[in-house]
């Protein structure tokens, strides 16, 4: 589409519960291809964001405007449908369900396959096969046939991101993608994360410092629901400002 | 790469019955020849037979909603009802014929789902029940009061039901409405078993397991909701209709929540998510309940009663997860006999 535009623009972004302002006129772009982290301390409003940019909030104020179209006041299942697609902080997955149908049934539903009851066996094939697909070149598809309840926690981390890409996303909110997953299994995520393709706006929500610094080419600092700076991450390592209010009162 | 993802495969734990070996289709055999047996050696019975197809069949939309689609509803017997009403009265106003007062009690009970569906499906859990038993109620208590309707405590009298395709009369035997009731039974059974199989039944387990996975990959989990519980409902009120057609009276009882609980523990019974639960719940039900009736009229309600703790607390599954271990471990005995 139009290569200049940003795939996703927020214009002040605001949101309340009562006296508590979780988010307090945020702007942040997302050119096509972007890498941006962002980071803030606990309570910095980084999930309430989140929900707002999905749409599980309603903002009090402000757009957000995905592809050039305003998705302000869409519901959370019309943005995916539009491009903007999550994973969840915390595994939502078909436990019951094999890796293989998990990842068909949005194959499914992005093919706007999944009203179909009459004659639908070679369409659901077809959702079987890019599933199968989507699940090898995340390096699971030997578990395909597996419940998603049998995994360990790393792999049912891979299968949210395989799930997200399947669903071709313009812009995709990855909310904090190794958390629970143990050192040990750690470098899968890594490896996963680093092959996303190159095209995709990502936003990257992170407690990791080292993942995001490692992950994101520009980052953006949350505290209190503003956007308090955004940089580089060598410019965010560097700025007192950051120093002071995230990373530590003791690096200070 | 493994081998061509199989279609039929391991997706629904609660899919199995028929799927996976070769001869996995002959299974269905033995459901549906046991109830085409039914129709030659039944004799007396067989008007039992026919009220056993029923209950089957209202079960069946009951695992639609609440076993695939996880709709805790405790009001199907609102449907049921008001499609038998409604099979009933439009025999008695506007014509006899079976299939056109099939047909509508079918649609009204759809009509009814949607409009209720629509109202309620945005709750879930324990509100969702309960708004499920205050719309049963309502009708129940509207199906009593609207007197020169529905016949009120008295019931829907003078139902005349023309023969079947106009050639074969509605017997006092009840050999033509059992065998109606069971072609009626087989295509609602078939169009269910499609579904479930199908990527829209797929979504509606999907739904059941984590709306919130489903909604993150765009479904629009109301609307499959109010579809589903549509269905459910026309499938309930096309039971009530045969059941007002076939017995050619309606009662109040019909509206009765105890209808929608009697289903439940059929279902219970019988194994929830498996299409064939309701069948041999249901029809087991019927039979020990007529079977302990005539031991003893006054006590038969423990022998179901204990019948229900026993299956819930040792069989996983209910009597379809016996019939799994009964095949597996025939199949165990008999060695090599099926690789031979």
């Amino acid at each position: 589409m139009n290569g200049d535009s940003p795939a996703l623009s927020v214009r002040g972004l605001s949101k309340s519960f009562g006296a508590l302002a979780v988010a307090q006129a945020i702007d942040l772009d997302l050119e096509p291809g972007a890498r941006v982290g962002l980071i803030g301390p606990n309570g910095a409003g980084k999930t309430s964001f989140v929900n707002l940019l999905t749409g599980m909030l309603r903002a009090d104020a402000g757009s957000i405007v995905l592809d050039g179209g305003d998705i302000t006041g869409l519901k959370p299942e019309a943005r995916v449908r539009r491009g903007l697609v999550r994973t969840h902080q915390i595994n939502t997955l078909l436990m019951e369900t094999s890796l293989r149908d998990n990842v068909a049934i949005a194959v499914a539903e992005r093919e706007n396959f999944a009203w179909r009851f009459l004659r639908f066996t070679p369409q659901w094939r077809r959702c079987l096969a890019e599933a199968e697909a989507q699940l090898a070149s995340l390096g699971i598809d030997e578990l395909a046939d597996r419940k998603v309840a049998e995994l360990p926690y790393g792999q049912q981390r891979l299968l949210e991101i395989a799930i997200a890409l399947v669903l071709k996303p313009r812009v995709l909110l990855l909310d904090e993608p190794a958390a629970g997953v143990p050192a040990a299994e750690a470098h899968a995520i890594h490896a996963a994360l680093d092959k996303l393709p190159a095209d995709i706006a990502i936003l990257m929500i992170e407690h990791d410092m080292d993942l995001v610094f490692r992950f994101a080419r520009r980052i953006a600092v949350l505290v209190q629901g503003r956007v308090l700076t955004t940089g580089t991450p060598r410019e965010i390592a560097a700025d007192p400002q950051v120093r002071a209010v995230y990373l530590g009162r003791s690096a200070a | 790469m493994t081998a061509r993802p199989d279609i039929s495969g391991p997706a629904l734990a609660s899919l199995r019955f028929g799927g996976g070996s070769r001869f996995g289709w002959a299974w269905h055999i033995l459901p549906w020849g046991v109830a085409l047996a039914t129709y030659f050696l039944a004799g007396a019975y067989l008007t039992l037979g026919t009220a056993a197809l029923e209950m089957i069949l209202f079960t069946l939309s009951i695992d639609l909603a609440l076993g695939y689609a996880g709709i805790i509803t405790f009001g199907q017997a609102a449907f049921f009802g008001v499609g038998a009403y409604a099979a009933g009265l439009l025999s008695i106003h506007l014509t006899p014929d079976p299939i056109l007062g099939l047909l509508f009690g079918t649609a009204i009970g759809a009509l009814l789902g949607l409009v209720t569906g629509a109202l309620i499906l945005h709750t879930e859990g324990v509100t969702l029940m309960m708004l499920t038993l205050a719309i049963a109620s309502m009708i129940g208590a509207f199906g009593e009061q609207a007197g020169d309707l529905t016949g009120g405590d008295n019931g829907l009298q003078g139902i005349h039901i023309s023969p079947l395709f106009g050639l074969f009369p509605f017997d006092l035997w009840g050999s033509t409405a059992y065998l109606y009731a069971l072609g009626v039974l087989f295509l609602w059974f078939i169009a269910a078993w499609r579904i479930v199989r199908s990527p829209f039944g797929r979504s509606l387990d999907g739904i059941r397991q984590s709306p919130r996975r489903m909604r993150a990959i765009g479904t629009p989990v109301w609307w499959r909701l109010v579809a589903i519980y549509t269905l459910a409902a026309a499938m309930a009120g096309s039971a009530g209709a045969l059941k007002a057609q076939t017995n050619q009276f309606v009662g109040l009882d019909s509206l009765d929540l105890l209808v929608s609980g009697t289903a439940l523990v059929m279902l219970i019974l019988g194994g929830t998510r498996r299409l064939y639960g309701a069948f041999v719940g249901a029809a087991f039900y019927v039979v020990v309940q007529n079977l302990a009736a005539e031991f003893d009229p006054f006590r038969w309600m423990f022998v179901i009663g204990g019948l229900l703790v026993v299956i819930v607390m040792f069989l996983d599954g209910g009597l379809m997860g016996l019939a799994d271990w009964l095949r597996g471990a025939a199949l165990r005995i008999l060695p090599g006999a099926a690789r031979k």
